[in-house]
């Protein structure tokens, strides 16, 4: 997903770091068929989620070239398009293709602004900016994060029924991580956490976004 | 045999007792699975340490053992374990990994790539990141 952007910035002081909330062999056959040439790590216990306060895939934040946050963890050009789309065959329509296109090719755009200007880049945020966007875990994302490990674990010891409890256990603490809930979810046969739970699960959100959306022109709420 | 989770680690404690809701570690057990350690003026992580109350020192100290729930429930940290008491995660509070975002200093990890390489974030530094998170489901 990443590597012409990191290709094409790599020689201005630039890297992708790419996490996988997954195991090692669900992420492998999408690694080797992307032959990244930035770090591709793996994050079965959703270490980085836990520390960053991530709740979905794709997302991102900025850090600069002092280990400085300069954009928050956040939806990193997702669009909700596919929330439309036909379930049974999983193809989107022409304008909800475009509308995903239009959000990735938007956001990657910014990152080059950044990468191009730096801290003068209109994208990244001055300290106070960037506080005030901010989301901090309060205490039962905590515990949730604790009852996945736990989960995770117990999985690995071959006890799944006992690390089914745990997951849910983190899903009702952390309703809003969809991260928790699809990988502890049931897979189709192409891996996909996308079953008729999954899709009811969506559509209870009702108004609210599965990708919240970001301080972004041209990615704000409404704004397409 | 218990095993305790805490943070990016996983420890085999050999000596780790369980008394019902309550793990008790050997002191160089607990600092061996967290980094805290026992000292005269309490449990210590760095500069920061958490006093045993006198009046109250048999709930957190028994001979050689800590009392590590009873220590992590007081740092406001989760605590869970399985139903046989043999994994036991000392998590993190909301409010340490809140101070640690809010700093901004973007917080550093260690994580392995498919090779078995281990890479970790602030060996980029000089260079500006894009961290991005994905999935295969």
């Amino acid at each position: 997903m990443w590597q012409s952007l990191h290709a094409s910035l790599e020689a201005r002081n630039f890297t992708v770091v790419a996490v996988a909330m997954d195991e090692p062999e669900a992420a492998r056959p999408w690694i080797e068929q992307a032959q990244p040439t930035f770090p591709c790590l793996i994050d079965r216990n959703h270490h980085v989620a836990d520390l960053y306060n991530m709740v979905n895939v794709p997302q991102a934040s900025w850090i600069d070239e002092a280990g400085r946050i300069v954009r928050p963890p956040e939806n990193a050009g997702s669009s909700d398009a596919f929330r439309a789309m036909d379930r049974t065959t999983m193809q989107m329509s022409p304008a909800q293709i475009t509308e995903r296109n239009r959000s990735k090719q938007t956001y990657v755009a910014a990152v080059r602004d950044w990468v191009a200007k730096g801290a003068a880049s209109e994208f990244a945020y001055d300290a106070a900016s960037l506080r005030s966007q901010l989301r901090l875990p309060d205490e039962a994302m905590a515990q949730a994060h604790a009852r996945f490990r736990l989960a995770q674990a117990l999985l690995r010891k071959g006890n799944g029924k006992e690390a089914a409890l745990h997951f849910g256990e983190a899903s009702r603490l952390h309703p809003e991580s969809w991260t928790i809930w699809r990988q502890a979810a049931a897979k189709d046969a192409t891996g996909l956490a996308v079953s008729a739970e999954f899709w009811a699960r969506v559509d209870a959100l009702g108004d609210r976004p599965y990708h919240r959306p970001i301080d972004m022109k041209g990615l704000r709420r409404g704004e397409a | 045999m218990i095993t305790v989770l805490h943070e990016q680690s996983e420890t085999t404690c050999t000596s780790a007792r369980v008394r019902g809701e309550e793990l008790w570690l050997t002191a160089s057990e607990l600092a061996a699975a967290t980094g805290w350690s026992m000292k005269p003026e309490g449990l210590c992580r760095g500069d920061v340490c958490l006093p045993v109350p006198p009046s109250r020192a048999a709930e957190y100290v028994d001979g050689a053992y800590l009392n590590a729930t009873a220590f992590w429930q007081r740092l406001q940290h989760p605590v869970v374990h399985d139903a046989a008491g043999e994994v036991w995660v000392l998590g993190t509070s909301a409010a340490d990994r809140g101070s640690a975002l809010a700093s901004l200093e973007a917080p550093d990890f260690a994580l392995q790539d498919l090779t078995g390489a281990t890479w970790s974030l602030s060996q980029q530094r000089g260079k500006k990141v894009l961290l991005a998170t994905w999935a295969s489901w």
